[in-house]
C-alpha cells in the first residue's frame, strides 16, 4: 500500500461507522420488504434486516468487551434458520394452492 | 489497514444489499444476499468474533441460502412483472429511504459512545472457547430451550409440506 494512502485512512475505525452500516442495511431491508412483490424476495429482505441487527450486537459486544452480544447474535441465527424452514414451507403451500408468488394476489384475508 | 478493510467490505455489503432490493429476479437477489452475508462475516472477524463469523458463513451463507435457492428453483420463480405503480413507488420510496437513513445516521453519530474505536486484535473474547463457555454456563437454559424451538420448527415444516393441506 502506498504511504500516502495509509496516512489518509485512520488507524482504527470509529464504532459509529459499524452502527451506521447496520442502519443502512436495515433500511435497505425495510425498502425491500415494502416494495418487492415476490414473496421470496420479501422473505430475503427480512433475513437482511436480521443480519443488520446481528452486526449491531457484535459491534456493541466489542465495545463492552463482553461475549454476550455474540451469544445473542448466535440465538438470532438459530431463530432465523428455524424461521427460514417454516417460512419456505408456508411459501411452498401457498404456491401449491394458488400457483402464484405475488403477494398482492394472496389477499383472501383482506376485508 | 483496519479502515481499508472496513470500507472495502462495508462497500461490498451495501452494494449487494442495494442490488438485492433492485433486482426483479429472485435468484439475483439470493446471490446478492450471499454477498452481504460473506462481507458481514469479514466484519465480524474485524470485531473479534471468530466463532460468529464461522457460524455466519456455515449456517447463513451455507445452509439457509441453499434452502432459499432450492425453493426458488423448485417453484421456478420468474422475474416480477412491472406494473404502472412501479415507477410511482420508486419516486416515493427513494427520498423517504434517504431521509430515514440520514436521520438514523445523525442520531447514531450523536449518541454513539465518544472516542469508541475498533482496532483489530484488541478484543479476542469471541473465540470458540469463550463463546462455548458462556453458552454452556450462563446461557445454558436458553440454549436448551432453543433445541425445543428447532424441534417444533422441524415438525411445522413437515406438517406444512404434506400433500393434503
Amino acid at each position: 500500500m502506498p504511504p500516502e494512502l495509509t496516512q489518509l485512512l485512520p488507524a482504527s475505525v470509529p464504532l459509529s461507522w459499524y452502527l451506521v452500516l447496520s442502519a443502512i442495511l436495515f433500511s435497505l431491508g425495510i425498502a425491500g420488504f415494502l416494495f418487492r412483490r415476490n414473496i421470496i424476495t420479501v422473505f430475503m429482505s427480512i433475513e437482511l434486516m436480521l443480519n443488520a441487527v446481528n452486526l449491531t450486537f457484535v459491534a456493541f459486544s466489542y465495545h463492552l468487551k463482553q461475549v454476550d452480544g455474540h451469544i445473542f447474535s448466535f440465538f438470532v441465527m438459530v431463530v432465523a434458520a428455524a424461521e427460514a424452514a417454516v417460512g419456505l414451507a408456508i411459501i411452498l403451500t401457498v404456491f401449491k394452492n394458488r400457483a402464484t408468488l405475488e403477494i398482492d394476489e394472496v389477499s383472501s384475508m383482506k376485508l | 489497514m483496519d479502515a481499508l478493510l472496513f470500507l472495502t467490505f462495508a462497500g461490498i455489503a451495501v452494494l449487494c444489499a442495494i442490488n438485492l432490493v433492485l433486482q426483479t429476479h429472485p435468484i439475483s437477489s439470493a446471490l446478492s444476499l450471499v454477498g452481504v452475508m460473506g462481507s458481514l462475516a469479514v466484519l465480524y472477524l474485524l470485531l473479534g468474533g471468530a466463532f460468529i463469523a464461522a457460524v455466519q458463513l456455515i449456517v447463513y451463507a451455507g445452509a439457509v441460502m441453499v434452502l432459499f435457492l432450492f425453493v426458488i428453483m423448485l417453484l421456478n420463480a420468474q422475474a416480477e412483472r412491472t406494473t404502472s405503480k412501479s415507477a410511482m413507488r420508486a419516486w416515493v420510496s427513494v427520498p423517504l429511504l434517504f431521509t430515514f437513513v440520514i436521520l438514523l445516521a445523525s442520531l447514531i453519530i450523536q449518541r454513539a459512545p465518544a472516542g469508541a474505536a475498533v482496532k483489530f486484535g484488541e478484543f479476542t473474547g469471541g473465540s470458540v472457547a469463550n463463546v462455548g463457555r458462556a453458552l454452556f454456563t450462563t446461557y445454558l437454559l436458553p440454549f436448551e430451550v432453543t433445541s425445543i424451538l428447532i424441534l417444533i420448527a422441524i415438525l411445522g415444516a413437515v406438517v406444512l409440506a404434506r400433500k393434503e393441506i
